[in-house]
């Protein structure tokens, strides 16, 4: 029971009355960038994570620089839930499942229940995952202490292959995407042998291209550009929410503990697998919708529909933190925004984070129990400002989020190059967003490009180039074999499923 | 079928174009890890050996890429971007670009802060149809918001120009 121990010297942390502030301040920031087009999870940290450059340097600094960014993570988790249900725009792509049901509702004059229910679900959903957390995470990390280079290999391996095979859409523009973000990770001075790759003379891409620079352009200018491009207009339904509508609801809620559960546990396992909030959601969506005794009302406005996507998307959003925590594996595009804000902080993500950080891990750990009460307290009172914040006409609203990217994109190096660039990503993130290229898999290669490629350079050095050391114990054997079946998953499942028809027939 | 409604691409061909794009990145990349040496060196694997190989996958990707763009059938015919839309992303991406421009440049850099309330103030009038009347306190209290916040409080400077020199802030 030492977790509970650690715990509790986590929660003596948290309960400090300027991490409670930031913690509130987080929440909220976090809501409105949930709420806004064009700022989301991922960008949101990312142009807020140079302002806690300075905070982080004092003693204990680090730890309140991680509660105020994943606040913010767990306010725009929230937030993504208000405009799916009253404005019928997914905020994030995981809240597109909650739009099925959450808007029919809105719009037969429900929108307090849905928003209860939605709120209520995603709190139980990243509790669930937080207890996970609690007390799978250091059984992992301990685990993982015996890692070396090739085993971390295999797991950046893992990770890229779940990516490929889990994908929803083409393979090889997953494959495309994801390299590109591994050759823009390899741009710039190479740290072995101090060699200037892919550089081309130019003086600007000695220090790299910045995956903050890559997510606030892709998924901020991007986003606004594809927003723009249906006009100006939103549209929505009122929000009015009063105690009585919220405590009917939750008597209501408990009738359908069978799809919270299961919605959690699809979650939590979707979220530690890279990528996996946005699957988790419609995957707890289809089950409910099979397995509930009205699964064809779904669609016209259940509460129940409300609550599988939204459980499960919270519980893999917070679950995404499993892996970035002991494995130094992010889980999500903001989990890696997080793990590069660790390695700014001059922190170690990585099974050592347990042992050498302790009070950081667990500071953080229980910074996420309270974070998530302080997240249901301040959605459930604000909605009606949220909800108005979203009636601000676009035309006002898009010049101060680009003012705000192009501040984030030049806070990061103080640099006027970066802003070009973010600009650069955008045009990029709007086609890739058009055509269909995942941009998750792309920023993820380029936060973990640098690392993936050292421990595979250790790896090969070790065995002298046998690219057989990704198999030579049963450890790393079984994570090399775990990944290549999940990169040609798609493959067995469709040829298992071709075998099975003709056995039909 | 109106103006605005016209395709001004294909899916097929802005599909083929962005594999192509791909392709040549892929075979830039491998180029240049080759110039560094991408094999086996006296010393373990050369610089170039990892991106190289990073390259070889990009090259593969975008050519799978590509021949999907041509068997796509009738799907490919699909307008990518329609006139108004491209329209509406021009209208914001070109005055965005020029915002960028007036921030910092070797000639009358006018800051970040002259040039988002500059910036505001354009996309509102242009778009949105106001007024000066809430034009003015919109830009102005976004604006003096943000100085506060980054110069004062959290201590980053940002670029700044003429106007706030002239106030005593450099």
């Amino acid at each position: 029971m030492q977790e509970i121990q650690s715990l509790i010297g986590g929660f003596a942390i948290a309960m400090s009355w300027f991490n409670l502030a930031l913690m509130f301040a987080g929440v909220t920031l976090g809501v409105l960038i949930g709420v806004l087009p064009g700022l989301g999870g991922a960008n949101g940290v990312a142009i807020l994570l140079p302002l806690t450059f300075t905070m982080a340097q004092q003693p204990g600094g680090a730890t309140s620089a991680i509660i105020l960014l994943s606040c913010i993570y767990w306010g725009a988790l929230f937030g993504g839930a208000i405009t799916s249900i009253l404005f019928n725009i997914p905020g994030e792509p995981w809240s597109v499942a909650t739009t099925f049901d959450g808007y029919p509702l809105s719009q037969q004059g429900r929108a307090g229940a849905a928003l209860t229910a939605a709120f209520t679900s995603s709190f139980i959903g990243a509790l669930v995952a937080v207890l996970l957390i609690t007390f799978i995470s250091p059984i992992i990390a301990r685990f993982a202490l015996k890692f070396g280079p090739p085993e971390f290999f295999a797991v950046y391996l893992l990770t890229f292959c779940a990516f490929v095979g889990m994908a929803k859409g083409a393979a090889f523009k997953t494959i495309a995407a994801m390299m590109a973000g591994f050759a823009l990770a390899a741009v710039g001075i190479d740290t072995v042998t101090g060699q200037l790759r892919l550089t081309f003379g130019f003086m600007e891409l000695l220090k790299g291209f910045d995956f903050l620079i890559a997510v606030i352009g892709l998924f901020g200018i991007g986003e606004i550009l594809l927003t723009i491009e249906e006009g100006l207009e939103f549209r929505g339904a009122k929000a009015r929410l009063n105690m009585k509508v919220v405590l009917e609801t939750w008597k209501e809620l408990p009738r359908y503990w069978r799809t919270s559960v299961r919605s959690s546990a699809v979650g939590c396992l979707m979220g530690i697998v890279p990528g996996g909030a946005t699957p988790a959601s419609f995957m707890a969506y289809g089950l409910a919708k099979r397995v509930s005794k009205d699964g064809e009302q779904f669609g016209n406005g259940k509460v129940e529909g409300v609550v599988a996507p939204e459980t499960a998307a919270h519980a893999a959003g917070t679950s995404a933190l499993l892996p970035m925590l002991t494995l130094g594996v992010p889980g999500s595009p903001t989990a890696a925004v997080l793990l590069g804000g660790l390695l700014i902080w001059g922190l170690q993500p990585g099974p050592l984070l347990f042992t050498e950080q302790k009070d950081f891990v667990w500071g953080l750990i229980a910074s996420m129990y309270l974070g998530n009460i302080v997240g249901l307290i301040v959605v459930l009172t604000c909605v009606p400002l949220f909800a108005s914040i979203l009636r601000v006409p676009f035309s006002i609203i898009a010049p101060v989020i680009l003012v705000i990217c192009a501040i984030g994109a030049y806070t990061v190096h103080s640099s006027m190059f970066d802003v070009w660039l973010m600009l650069v990503f955008g045009v990029l993130g709007y086609v890739f967003k058009k055509l269909n290229y995942p941009m998750a898999p792309l920023v993820l290669a380029l936060v973990l490009g640098d690392r993936a490629e050292d421990s595979f350079r250790q790896s090969v050095l070790g065995s002298q180039g046998d690219l057989l050391v990704f198999f030579s114990n049963p450890l790393v054997g079984t994570i090399t074999g775990a990944a290549l079946l999940l990169l040609f998953w798609p493959l067995l499942s469709g040829g298992w499923s071709a075998l099975r028809k003709r056995a039909a027939t | 079928m109106e103006e605005g409604d016209k395709a001004v691409t294909s899916l097929r061909a802005a599909e083929v174009v962005m594999a192509g794009l791909f392709l040549v990145f892929g075979a830039v990349v491998m180029w240049d890890s080759q110039r560094l040496g991408a094999a086996w060196g006296s010393d373990g694997p050369q610089a170039g050996y990892f991106p190289f190989y990073i390259g070889l996958f990009i090259v593969i990707a975008s050519g799978a890429n590509l021949l999907q763009a041509f068997r796509m059938g009738e799907k490919g015919a699909h307008a990518f971007v329609k006139r108004g839309e491209l329209r509406m992303v021009l209208a914001v991406l070109f005055p965005t670009v020029v915002y960028v421009a007036l921030i910092a440049n070797p000639w009358f850099g006018l800051g970040i802060y002259v040039a988002s309330a500059l910036y505001i103030a354009w996309f509102m009038w242009r778009l949105g149809g106001y007024g000066p009347v809430k034009i003015v306190p919109v830009c102005l209290g976004v604006v003096i918001f943000f100085f506060l916040m980054f110069e004062i409080w959290f201590k980053v400077p940002l670029p700044k120009g003429p106007l706030e020199a002239a106030l005593g802030f450099s």
